[in-house]
């Protein structure tokens, strides 16, 4: 028996050591790695600004990124009348900050059916494209999205509800939640506009 | 304590023409059988925006249930039942495919975050301060005619925030 415990012991202590270093050090540093990843990848799209989107994109101003589309009773609505309270609320700094609308829905939102719905918000470029590349993006960006059937041949979507913000050299700095209060999403806006 | 101050003081200076807008368009109480529907409103829809969603409050007086199974309105080409969530950072959305129900001397609200009337396939947009008229059936009690006005969203993490996280 002390024989067996001889290695027991040892060997324990040694996952135990290895299970610390990975959460001490090398989960935190894989998670902040993937953060930083997060909105680049091979992904080609089409801007309502006749732009091409590409990871490339992101680079050069401050961006905020939602995903959404257009057959969206709710959410997508309220978060570009967010948006709109936003710019208005910073008044001149929001003039840096660009705004892109992604499609989860590129079957029905065409390049014309997006750039209606969010031309009223000064700034924000629709962007559509292949279905392939839009789930190209969603993985690129880490959103979720999921086609719901329902009934008289309709469709819905479920879809992650995040503004996410990018900094001018394309990296990711943080999210701004579904109705977030006023307040902390200027902050980080203002924050991110610095 | 102090952000949650701000945040009071925020809600009264935003809060209070948003009230002032809400008591210009009431929707006419109306009851069908033990049914009571009040509060109803459509929220106005964007340039382009296909789809549109209906709110009332149901109010069941009866001693049995009844269940909610159709809507129509001459505005949407289909008209549906359905109830969105956030689950942590996802909206989702479900057809409620057997109806909603009302169960006995209970009330059932229908508001933006959860469950609403779903404008689909729209022939025209829903303008702000104009009215909307839809037809809703109940299992029992049957039709009943709303005319919901409708109302501009409220806009900027405020005003809607009376149900928590929605």
């Amino acid at each position: 028996m002390p024989g067996l415990l001889r290695i027991i012991i040892p060997a324990g202590a040694l996952v135990a050591s290895a299970v610390l270093v990975w959460l001490a050090w090398l989960q935190p540093y894989l998670a902040e790695q993937d953060v930083l990843k997060l909105g680049h990848g091979d992904y080609s799209l089409i801007g309502t600004d006749g732009q091409p989107f590409t990871a490339a994109r992101l680079q050069g101003a401050p961006s905020a990124v939602f995903f959404g589309f257009t057959h969206c009773p709710e959410v997508c609505p309220t978060t570009l009348g967010d948006i709109a309270v936003w710019q208005d609320e910073l008044g001149d700094a929001a003039s840096d900050l660009r705004v892109f609308f992604v499609t989860v829905d590129p079957e029905r939102d065409t390049t014309e059916m997006l750039g209606d719905y969010v031309g009223w918000v000064p700034g924000v470029v629709g962007v559509t494209g292949d279905a392939a590349e839009i789930r190209a993006a969603e993985k690129a960006f880490r959103i979720y999205s999921r086609k719901i059937p329902l009934s008289d041949g309709e469709y819905t979507m479920d879809h992650s509800a995040l503004v996410l913000l990018f900094d001018d050299n394309g990296r990711f700095v943080e999210p701004i939640g579904y109705q977030e209060d006023l307040d902390r999403a200027l902050a980080k806006l203002r924050r991110l506009l610095s | 304590m102090k952000n949650l101050m701000k945040f009071a003081a925020l809600l009264m200076f935003l809060g209070a023409p948003a009230m002032a807008d809400d008591k210009m368009s009431m929707m006419q109480e109306v009851t069908v059988g033990p049914l009571t529907l009040s509060d109803g409103f459509a929220h106005a829809t964007l340039p382009n925006q296909p789809v549109a969603g209906g709110f009332v409050t149901i109010t069941n007086t009866g001693e049995a249930a009844d269940t909610l199974i159709a809507v129509q309105s001459d505005l949407a080409g289909v008209m549906q039942i359905h109830e969105m969530a956030m689950q942590d950072d996802t909206m989702v959305m479900r057809e409620l495919d057997g109806g909603l129900i009302v169960p006995a001397g209970e009330t059932v609200t229908l508001e933006p975050g959860g469950l609403h009337l779903m404008f689909m396939q729209l022939n025209g947009p829903l303008i702000d301060g104009e009215d909307v008229t839809v037809t809703v059936t109940f299992q029992d009690a049957g039709d009943v005619e709303l005319t919901l006005p409708v109302r501009k969203k409220m806009h900027g993490g405020h005003g809607m925030s009376h149900d928590g996280d929605s």
